[in-house]
């Protein structure tokens, strides 16, 4: 039952960033990483890890791609012109791609029999979550959220700063005439 | 198996109360408006109009379901259906009642008891901006462009600010699962009391979240056309209207759970009467949530959009993040 939701799930999952990369309008390639997204949270789901899923939701599916969404919805963004293709992307790109897909076959298969994860091992309550959060990882998590403010803080100066060049424009066309 | 089936019907039964709540509370609403504003409101489907929802239901079907030339198709539909599935998901982790054995099988009234119950409404709540976004641009059509921008944004910055006013109770509680938080009001007060700020943020945020009035600028009527839905109609504005409603008794039930002590009251009489007086402790308390929701409708007027978001924004979040502040502390030092 499980592995078989973790396989309909997976590839509900790849699927979905394939679609992201095929399709041309941005709204559709957007809603096909929400798909990974919801997709990615039902496999924690299936490992146990129920807060860390919906968290994902909340943020990543609820909140950033809703931002997404929203400028692409403002901009009113077209559909994408294709490009000729480069050729020298598709001479380094093919082999690259290969050299990866190896690379990690490699890795899965070769830990394979020492790391076997096994389908609801990470079913932990909330509170050892918080726990670790505030005490192993603590000086992280604070670096975290400092790093977030001052991203925060930029995307102020930066809206205010075009709000105030936007004014003085409109100030000196109106003295002009 | 006998999960499987147990599982089944009580999707079946929760589903029928659901459609027939909201096609009552939906009569409820045109009634009670109308007694406010000295009219009686729909009188002539039915004795006392009683049937209204059902005509109402044979209408939305025979209507032509019309869809703009120029709309996005795929979205288009796609955009009600995601109202509807969202607001009937969250519904299925509200409990409403204590765990009782029916027929020989143990169960809790409630579809499934998962233990970030709380962590998933407000998960499926900020997936539910989906739906309005995205029926607002697959329109193709100014006016639900508009509401839709408007609806977007209002749901993304309220949400912070319920999402912050639940915390509190939940740090009283030390759980995320609604029975759980139920539960530990058994032998403290109602969350209502230590938490009264917490309970009006989140009335507050939940009005927003639910795109009513005084909050109902995507859907502003006199301005918007309808907002986001402006061009659906027949049953594709019928599952908007839907999930608006159900989104509604979600919110409510929330409110009791986590601020009114859910299924809580004093038992008395005999022995049926004791396993029932929960359940309808649970739906009266429900209930006067849903008549507020009526009753500010029928008395206050529509925000301003600027008024709206500085509200949310300056108001609400600093006042719960405050809230939390001082919870936290108060929880740290006991």
């Amino acid at each position: 039952m499980q592995l078989t939701l973790f396989l309909i799930f997976a590839v509900v999952a790849v699927a979905g960033a394939i679609n992201l990369l095929v399709q041309r309008h941005p709204i559709y390639s957007a809603l096909s990483l929400v798909t990974v997204m919801g997709a990615l949270a039902v496999e924690y789901l299936l490992l146990g890890a129920e807060f860390i899923a919906f968290i994902q939701v909340i943020v990543y599916a609820g909140a950033i791609m809703v931002l997404f969404v929203f400028v692409i919805m403002v901009l009113n963004a077209g559909e994408v012109a294709r490009h000729p293709r480069s050729k020298v992307a598709a001479w380094i790109g093919l082999p690259v791609l290969v050299l990866f897909g190896v690379l990690i076959v490699g890795q899965v298969y070769g830990n394979y029999h020492q790391n076997t994860l096994r389908m609801g091992e990470y079913l932990v309550q909330t509170g050892p979550i918080g726990q670790s959060l505030f005490h192993q990882y603590l000086l992280p998590f604070e670096v975290t959220s400092v790093l977030f403010l001052v991203g925060i803080l930029g995307a102020v100066v930066l809206a205010a700063r075009r709000d105030d060049v936007t004014d003085k424009k409109t100030k000196s066309v109106a003295a002009g005439r | 198996m006998t999960f499987f089936v147990i599982s089944l019907i009580k999707c079946l039964v929760v589903l029928f109360i659901l459609l027939t709540a909201v096609a009552y509370i939906q009569l409820a609403e045109r009634k009670i408006v109308g007694r406010m504003q000295a009219r009686v409101g729909p009188t002539r489907v039915g004795p006392f109009g009683l049937l209204q929802p059902a005509a109402d239901a044979v209408k939305f079907i025979l209507k032509e379901d019309l869809t703009p030339d120029t709309a996005h198709k795929f979205l288009y539909v796609l955009a009600p259906m995601l109202a509807v599935v969202l607001a009937l998901l969250s519904i299925t982790v509200i409990p409403i009642g204590p765990i009782v054995t029916l027929f020989g099988v143990r169960t809790p009234l409630q579809i499934t008891d998962i233990n970030v119950g709380l962590l998933l409404i407000l998960g499926v709540t900020s997936l539910g901006v989906y739906g309005v976004v995205l029926a607002g641009w697959s329109s193709n059509s100014k006016y639900s462009l508009l509401g839709s921008l408007r609806g977007g944004s209002q749901m993304i910055s309220y949400e912070l600010s319920l999402g912050l006013a639940l915390i509190g109770p939940v740090m009283l509680a030390g759980t995320l699962s609604l029975r759980g938080i139920v539960e530990a009001q058994r032998h403290m007060h109602w969350y209502i009391l230590p938490q009264l700020l917490a309970f009006f943020i989140y009335l507050t945020a939940a009005f927003a979240e639910t795109n009513r009035i005084p909050f109902d600028l995507p859907e502003a009527e006199g301005e918007l056309g309808a907002g986001y839905h402006t061009e659906y109609s027949a049953m594709k504005f019928a599952m908007f209207f839907l999930a608006e409603y159900v989104n509604m008794i979600t919110v409510s039930c929330v409110a009791t759970l986590v601020f009114l002590g859910g299924w809580m009251g004093p038992l008395f009489g005999p022995a049926f009467l004791r396993a029932l007086l929960p359940v309808i402790y649970f739906v009266v308390k429900a209930s006067f949530f849903l008549f507020l929701y009526i009753w500010v409708r029928g008395t206050l007027p529509r925000f301003r959009y600027d008024q709206l978001m500085s509200f949310g924004w300056k108001v609400l979040v600093p006042l719960a993040l405050a809230n939390i502040l001082v919870t936290s502390l108060i929880v740290a030092l006991h």
